[in-house]
């Protein structure tokens, strides 16, 4: 085991993930680890696990963004009434770049807002909790004098392939190009790590472990996408494709897959990208550096202010992101759109092993966090337990989780 | 000979609090000077301002006889003048080699950190100043004390530092390892580096030193090369601000 070298913190959360999933399925009598069940956890779980990649970075520099679910609510708004009231006017209604263009919108609009809080924490030295406390009210305020509370609906079409859902799903061939080139990118980073380790003649993980690994990772992508393609869309809607191709409808039905969903995509991009960010780029080393010791990065000529800055940028940026998969995925934009994420997004970077002392966090563990706490919460949705009792469950299983990781790292030390 | 380091008439004050006031000192090639005083009385104020973590309200800093503006730590680098501070300022939470790179990390053609070239660059510094040293992929923070100041002195000499500033280097160590600082400092001293040394305990450097330079409360009290004066003479410049006929005496030296 230990010659895998594989971080204990992961496997564990891995483990945790697999007993919530088994005794769910055992308490549901076999409803929670299906196919459909899956597909649906994960297209929920798309929106909190984007943002829980920034928050990783926001609180490792030891720092806190409250504001996040504000500004999903406030970017969706902007987000809706840029699609459904202005671009239809400008460039006609259901044109082709009106997707492309309204998520760029929510980027750009969340990353500048979210770089302005970021600006007033790092070079006004406001404590970011106050800030982004000032920002959660701003943004929550600033989302309902969008349209004054009114929702706007429907959305475009392209745009609502964003939020998963029947044609949001990327279909069976496609998922297992995606699912291909994945395992190829898996086995090729880690030979070529494995070589760069070998020429420089440093200790490297025993052939036979690093294969094991690899399978791993590679058996993981593939029963993703096996699991995403074993569940076929409705009866109605598979007819009404195949006559729309001119196909006549088969005696015994057609099983046409999902695949995996564009929102799921999108965000496993989003934390390979942040994955790379945060540990494989200078400024993801400087951030790491900035939340040990902030005083000895400084000494050592990073420039701190400017980092923080940027990282609650990035933080803006994906929340811009979530917002348009939020909206997308409700084929609406309410004011209320995102209310209670921050508190989901903080709990799932916690609960991913990111130490709100700073300096410590992982982007894949906040992943894997966002879907422990999204697990728990289908999985009580299935069983049929009250709302008032999902709450006090959830917030129990937080303290639970940090707690014992609290007390299994001084254990360590 | 020109002087490494020249700081002429540095001072600054917080809040109306002059730290440092009236200050100069000057360093050459393959000397170690030896910057003592009580808590509080401004060495290392005075030192900062040299590394770029403050910047003097008045005064003039020349290295090699250029007259030159330390705007921020970067800036002090770029002029050969590196810093070991005295809380040894290393991020507890990231591995050596990040330490010692961090701000001037190798990256590949693609922009992204080699860590295999840092950590042979690391294990290369660390096999000449430490080699026990070991823990190469562990954070900081899992290593003792000695093993902590070898890191933070990796980090200052591997860039090539033609001025080292070691502010209290041996306040976290125990016997065996201050010695070793000490054959370091010999050793860095044979190769021309100039070498300010701060401290507040006189039985720390006296021996190391080439010269004292000596502050009271902001001002300097005066110099003197340590064959001149003894170390009790030292003591009362430190204590009582009185300069003994073997220094010579700067604005801050107790009216004879």
């Amino acid at each position: 085991m230990r010659r895998l070298e594989l971080d204990p913190r992961l496997v564990g959360m891995l483990v945790a993930l697999a007993l919530i999933w088994v005794g769910f399925d055992l308490l549901s009598g076999g409803a929670f680890l299906t196919p459909r069940n899956l597909w649906n956890l994960s297209v929920q779980t798309a929106s909190i696990g984007i943002m829980a990649c920034g928050m990783v970075l926001v609180i490792v520099t030891r720092n806190i963004d409250l504001s996040v679910g504000a500004i999903l609510g406030f970017v969706g708004m902007v987000v809706g009434v840029l699609q459904a009231r202005w671009l239809p006017e400008i460039i006609g209604l259901e044109h082709p770049a009106t997707a492309f263009i309204a998520v760029a919108c929510g980027i750009a609009l969340g990353g500048a807002i979210g770089l302005f809080q970021g600006t007033l924490v790092a070079f006004l030295g406001i404590p970011s909790f106050i800030v982004t406390l000032g920002g959660l009210l701003v943004w929550r305020g600033g989302a309902w004098w969008v349209t004054q509370g009114q929702t706007v609906a429907p959305m475009d079409g392209r745009f609502r392939m964003l939020g998963g859902g029947i044609l949001g799903a990327v279909g069976a061939t496609a998922s297992w190009i995606l699912a291909g080139l994945g395992c190829a990118a898996i086995i090729l980073a880690m030979l070529l790590a494995r070589r760069r380790r070998l020429s420089f003649g440093f200790p490297a993980r025993p052939a036979w472990a690093q294969g094991v690994v690899m399978g791993l990772s590679c058996a993981a992508v593939l029963g993703a996408v096996a699991v995403a393609n074993a569940y076929p869309i409705p009866v109605g809607v598979a007819r009404r494709m195949a006559e729309a191709q001119g196909l006549t409808w088969p005696e015994g039905g057609l099983f046409i897959p999902h695949g995996l969903a564009l929102p799921v995509i999108v965000a496993i991009g989003v934390g390979i990208g942040m994955t790379v960010l945060a540990t494989r780029t200078r400024f993801g080393r400087y951030v790491f550096a900035i939340g040990g010791n902030p005083e000895a990065a400084e000494l050592s000529g990073v420039n701190t202010r400017r980092t923080v800055a940027l990282v609650f940028g990035l933080m803006g940026a994906l929340a811009g992101l979530s917002a348009c998969i939020a909206t997308a995925r409700l084929n609406a934009a309410t004011n209320a759109a995102g209310t209670l994420d921050e508190l989901y997004v903080i709990a799932a970077a916690v609960i991913g092993g990111t130490s709100l002392a700073g300096g410590l966090g992982t982007v894949a563990g906040a992943m894997l966090g966002a879907l422990v706490m999204q697990s728990l919460q289908s999985g009580m949705v299935l069983l049929g337990v009250d709302t008032p009792l999902q709450n006090i469950v959830v917030g129990l299983v937080l303290v639970f989780a940090v707690w014992l990781d609290g007390a299994w790292r001084r254990r360590l030390a | 000979m020109t002087p490494l380091v020249e700081m002429r008439g540095i001072s600054i004050a917080f809040g109306g609090i002059k730290a440092v006031d009236g200050v100069s000192i000057d360093l050459m090639p393959g000397e170690v000077v030896a910057l003592l005083g009580h808590n509080g009385a401004g060495k290392s104020t005075l030192i900062k301002i040299l590394s770029g973590a403050y910047r003097a309200d008045a005064g003039e800093i020349r290295v090699r006889g250029e007259t030159v503006e330390i705007a921020s730590p970067r800036d002090a680098k770029r002029f050969g003048i590196e810093t070991i501070y005295q809380t040894l300022a290393l991020a507890d939470n990231v591995d050596a080699a990040a330490n010692i790179f961090l701000g001037r990390e190798i990256v590949t053609r693609w922009g992204m950190l080699d860590d295999a070239a840092m950590e042979a660059e690391t294990r290369k510094v660390m096999a000449r100043l430490n080699p026990h040293f070991v823990r190469f992929s562990e954070p900081v923070r899992a290593l003792s004390g000695g093993q902590r100041q070898s890191v933070a002195i990796a980090r200052a000499i591997h860039f090539n530092a033609r001025i080292l500033i070691m502010d209290e280097p041996t306040a976290a160590l125990g016997p065996a390892e201050t010695a070793q600082v000490g054959e370091l400092v010999k050793q860095l001293k044979a190769q021309g580096i100039g070498i300010f040394l701060i401290s507040h305990d006189i039985h720390d450097v006296f021996d190391l030193a080439d010269r004292v330079s000596v502050m009271k409360n902001g001002r300097l009290v005066g110099t003197a090369r340590t064959a001149d004066v003894t170390k009790d003479e030292v003591l009362g410049m430190i204590i009582l601000g009185k300069c003994p006929p073997g220094a010579q005496p700067g604005p801050g030296a107790m009216a004879a």
